[in-house]
């Protein structure tokens, strides 16, 4: 787990991982979980647009493994080219399990900065291995502890 | 609809130094700069920008006490930071889940179409 790791879920499916990588990546399929319009050419560092009622925002797409890993950047600043930093980064991870089932993993990361020396970053990684919402909950529980409100 | 944590809360929680800052603060409640600076592999200059950053995002306040300034967490902010995670997580398993029905129903349809052929 990298540092600036947001939100980790992952979901078993009955059915091939060819079957979901199409699911995932085709922007038919995607219009029907995930954006109400998507415009994606799905290619290692296409430029698309995804819309959300009347909201909407650019796309780029960084890896296109298939029917493995597929992933693109998003809610960066318009104008800007999304680099790590300034954009939240979605990873799909798709692992065959076996008798026709799939492992499907998200991950959308971001903000990461990048001032840190990577030891001290690896460090303090492996003492923070919890999720997100796990951290958060966590130093909220403790916060409630010390001062009852 | 996407769920949005603003950005300032965002890349205040993103960065790993801070959230040392922010473990810090949550258990040993209010402390001075210098205080922190003692227990973190960073320098007193880098602990006063953090403060800086996660006082904007309003995750901390600050109140001086004599000639010292304390730092605590802002306890209301963290809950909202909380629940905007949680809200995302939520989000996701949202999508994770039409997926999983998307996929499923094309392979069902797929087994069928086959078993008519053959």
């Amino acid at each position: 787990m990298m540092p600036g790791l947001m939100i980790e879920r992952e979901v078993l499916i009955e059915a091939p991982a060819e079957v979901v990588w199409r699911t995932v990546t085709e922007p038919d399929q995607m219009s029907q979980w995930f954006a109400d319009r998507v415009e994606l050419v799905v290619e290692p560092g296409a430029h698309g647009y995804m819309e959300f009622g009347d909201q909407g925002g650019p796309v780029v797409v960084e890896v296109v493994d298939p029917p493995t890993r597929f992933s693109f950047r998003w809610n960066h600043p318009r104008g800007e080219e999304p680099v790590p930093g300034n954009s939240m980064l979605v990873e799909f991870t798709l692992t065959p399990e076996g008798g026709e089932r799939t492992r499907l993993r998200v991950a959308e990361s971001g903000h990461e900065l990048l001032a840190w020396p990577d030891a001290e970053k690896q460090r303090y990684a492996d003492e923070h291995r919890e999720g997100w919402a796990e951290y958060l909950d966590r130093l909220a529980t403790l916060l409630a502890k010390r001062q009852p409100r | 609809m996407t769920a949005q944590i603003d950005d300032e809360l965002w890349s205040a929680i993103a960065d790993p130094s801070r959230r040392h800052v922010l473990d810090l603060l949550v258990s040993n409640g209010e402390v001075s700069a210098s205080w922190l600076a003692g227990r973190v592999p960073f320098s007193r200059q880098a602990v006063s920008k953090h403060l800086v950053v996660l006082e904007r995002a309003g995750l901390v306040s600050r109140r001086k006490r004599g000639r010292e300034v304390l730092y605590q967490v802002e306890a209301n902010r963290l809950d909202q930071a909380t629940q905007a995670m949680a809200e995302l997580a939520a989000q996701w398993d949202r999508r994770l889940g039409m997926i999983k029905r998307l996929a499923e129903t094309a392979h069902a349809e797929n087994r069928k179409g086959n078993r008519h052929e053959g």
